[in-house]
């Protein structure tokens, strides 16, 4: 039964808190066990600790005890005020410092131990019932040492210490920025060996944009995400980047929908975005990505929900006034609170630094709908390989928080119509793809859109034109005449030239219609007329055959009679 | 050296372990050699006395402790390097 429990993830281990870390570890740190942190200057050892210990004592009640070999208490402190922590409170009970940096003017002849320092400790964790601790910089002291064995021999009292005392430790050694891998060869290698638990956190510089990556080297008993993964220091600490992990639960799915902000492109979707989708308004500069994305920010605002709009491009109350030209009046809402209008430009660093900021503004914001424009700018900065990790990470983030996320991407007029050239691949992951495209014809650029996909939804086929005017966003179908797409000016040439014609067409139908009448009438008439004609000639036909018949009777019988009255033959007797 | 005062000196050593205990003798034949009849020697084992050893400050073992004459000196290790230990306390003069 004990070992039943025992072997439970969630007692085997001892969640740091930290985002990302608990995820790609299973769980945290082992528990009663040491954690090795390695990293090079600056590559984040002591935030990753503190935070470890503050979350320990705040989230999940185990105090601990910070042991600082490098920096003084105060000084470490005094950093940790720039993170949202409020260490103040906390500090009294449940989070001990202990100063353990050598002086500089100490006198040191032969070998020594760390049994003062031990000693000091089990009363000082017996006394607080300390669950967790943190040897900040290990390696200050070690090298105090005379020599490699009595390094050995302390790390190995250490060790032992931590093991009897039951205590979840982490302790952070320096290692070479350059050569992370190579930590074996370095002096306190061996101790990779020993603890049950190894974290390598990396810093480095690529194409002059700062990139953190942490990976866990080791972990005994565990399985655990064996890649590097991005990180970020931001305000609230650490904040590992870790797209989601097999086996995690999806996130739930609706069938909700939310307006567009465009009632035509509403219906070409069968009803709008599904809530929680993620959406790619892909177009060349100056098709509209921005009012499309603006009109759904305002859709958003007139149902009372939480929107946050980041703009990499342009300040906020540029957008708001340039968005009021077509219409969309967001000013309003930043008054009302309802929207948050973030100018990324102030964002600098990598895609995943802006990725955590634009998280962090969103909680805080309480956000229900996001527009990022564009989110194409995230992949300017920093490697191609980091930028693809980030659009995963963005949708699954929005995903889960169940946040519908509208983004535009820049395509680059030389690069052509596909989208597959970004690196961060949003048309893949994106569930509705719109595309804005230019027809240049007689003189004059119009605006289409197209959906390209739409998951889940029948949509529309049809390229619509896109018109702006100062009433609006309106979607007008375009006119194919013989196979050929016409639009703008060209268009509403076409449809009155047509109108034209119809009226054209209708006045000669009539006028055909009644020349008819008038021929049908006439040939009514001649056909009254020939029958009566017939029927005269039928009655002067009969009459004739009667004469001729009482004629031919008049004749006979008058011959007869004449004979008769002649009476000088006697016929009778010839 | 001139003055001839007391010298008052804690060691903080940790149970018998090898470098307290070498260190004990190290201390104690220094003394008797060089400040005989004129030292007081005071032992502090950590391990039964945590508490002083925490408000000492004390994190290696063994650490000497001259607490007379002032200003106190702080020294780590098994004190073998006699001639060292000796330049610390003040007991030989700079110029050899």
């Amino acid at each position: 039964m004990k070992l039943d429990h025992l072997s439970s993830p969630a007692l085997r281990k001892a969640p740091s808190g930290i985002t990302g870390f608990d995820e790609a570890t299973g769980g945290g740190l082992p528990r009663g066990r040491t954690t090795l942190l390695l990293g090079g200057p600056g590559s984040g050892k002591t935030v990753f600790s503190l935070q470890y210990l503050i979350n320990g004592a705040r989230i999940y009640g185990e105090p601990g005890i910070f042991v600082a070999f490098e920096e003084t208490s105060e000084r470490i402190l005094d950093n940790a005020e720039s993170f949202d922590w409020q260490l103040g409170q906390l500090q009294r009970k449940k989070l001990l410092f202990i100063d353990a940096q050598p002086n500089y003017d100490l006198v040191q002849t032969g070998d020594f131990d760390l049994c003062g320092m031990l000693a000091g400790l089990e009363l000082q964790a017996t006394q607080m019932k300390a669950r967790r601790i943190v040897f900040d910089a290990l390696d200050i002291l070690l090298a105090m040492l005379p020599d490699l064995s009595a390094r050995r021999r302390e790390i190995y009292r250490l060790h032992e210490w931590l093991v009897n005392r039951g205590l979840t430790s982490i302790v952070t050694l320096k290692a070479k920025a350059d050569e992370p891998n190579s930590i074996t060869q370095q002096p306190y290698g061996f101790m990779q060996f020993m603890v049950d638990c190894s974290v390598i956190l990396n810093h480095s510089v690529v194409a002059g944009v700062s990139q953190r990556n942490m990976r866990v080297q080791k972990y005994r008993g565990s399985s655990f995400d064996e890649n590097e993964s991005p990180f970020v220091i931001g305000d609230g600490g650490f904040d590992v980047a870790i797209v989601r992990t097999l086996g995690r639960d999806d996130a739930k799915v609706t069938n909700e929908r939310v307006t567009s902000g465009i009632k035509r492109l509403d219906t070409m979707l069968g009803g709008g975005y599904y809530r929680a989708a993620c959406v790619l308004i892909t177009g060349f500069p100056g098709t509209a990505k921005t009012t499309l994305s603006g009109a759904f920010a305002e859709a958003a605002c007139r149902r009372g929900e939480r929107t946050l709009f980041v703009s990499f491009d342009s300040d906020g109350t540029e957008v708001i006034r340039n968005l009021a030209s077509v219409g969309i009046r967001l000013n309003r809402y930043i008054k009302t609170g309802l929207l948050r209008m973030v100018s990324a430009r102030t964002i600098v660093g990598s895609a995943e630094m802006s990725l955590v900021r634009i998280k962090a503004i969103a909680a805080a914001h309480r956000a229900r709908c996001l527009v990022i424009d564009p989110v194409s700018a995230l992949s300017n900065t920093g490697s191609e390989l980091a930028a693809h990790g980030v659009g995963q990470r963005l949708v699954d983030w929005s995903k889960a928080d169940r946040l519908t996320l509208v983004c535009t991407s820049l395509l680059n007029e030389i690069s052509g119509q596909s989208e597959s050239d970004s690196t961060l691949h949003m048309s893949t992951l994106a569930d509705t793809w719109i595309h804005l495209s230019y027809v240049v014809q007689a003189g004059e650029r119009n605006r289409g859109m197209s959906i390209i996909k739409s998951r889940g939804t029948a949509h529309s086929n049809q390229v619509r034109e896109l018109i702006l005017s100062n009433s609006g966003v309106t979607l007008a179908d375009i006119f194919t005449a013989g196979g050929e797409v016409l639009m703008g000016t060209m268009r509403w040439q076409k449809e009155s030239a047509e109108r034209v014609e119809d009226e054209v067409a209708e006045v000669a139908g009539k006028l055909k219609l009644v020349t008819l009448d008038a021929q049908q009438a006439e040939l009514e008439v001649r056909l009254k007329a020939v029958q009566t004609e017939l029927l005269a000639k039928q009655l002067e036909k009969t009459l004739l055959a009667r004469t001729t018949a009482s004629r031919k009777a008049v004749i006979l019988h008058g011959s007869v009679r004449m004979r008769e009255l002649r009476g000088g033959d006697a016929p009778k007797h010839k | 050296m001139t003055r001839r005062s007391t010298y008052r000196f804690r060691l903080y050593v940790a149970d018998d372990t090898m470098n307290s205990a070498l260190a004990t003798t190290n201390l104690q034949a220094l003394c008797k050699t060089h400040l005989p009849g004129r030292h007081e020697i005071e032992i502090v084992d950590v391990f039964k006395d945590p508490q002083r050893a925490i408000l000492e400050g004390i994190r290696m073992t063994p650490t000497l402790l001259r607490l007379a004459p002032l200003p106190m000196r702080r020294i780590v290790g098994t004190l073998v390097d006699t001639h060292r230990v000796m330049e610390t306390l003040g007991l030989v003069s700079n110029v050899t």
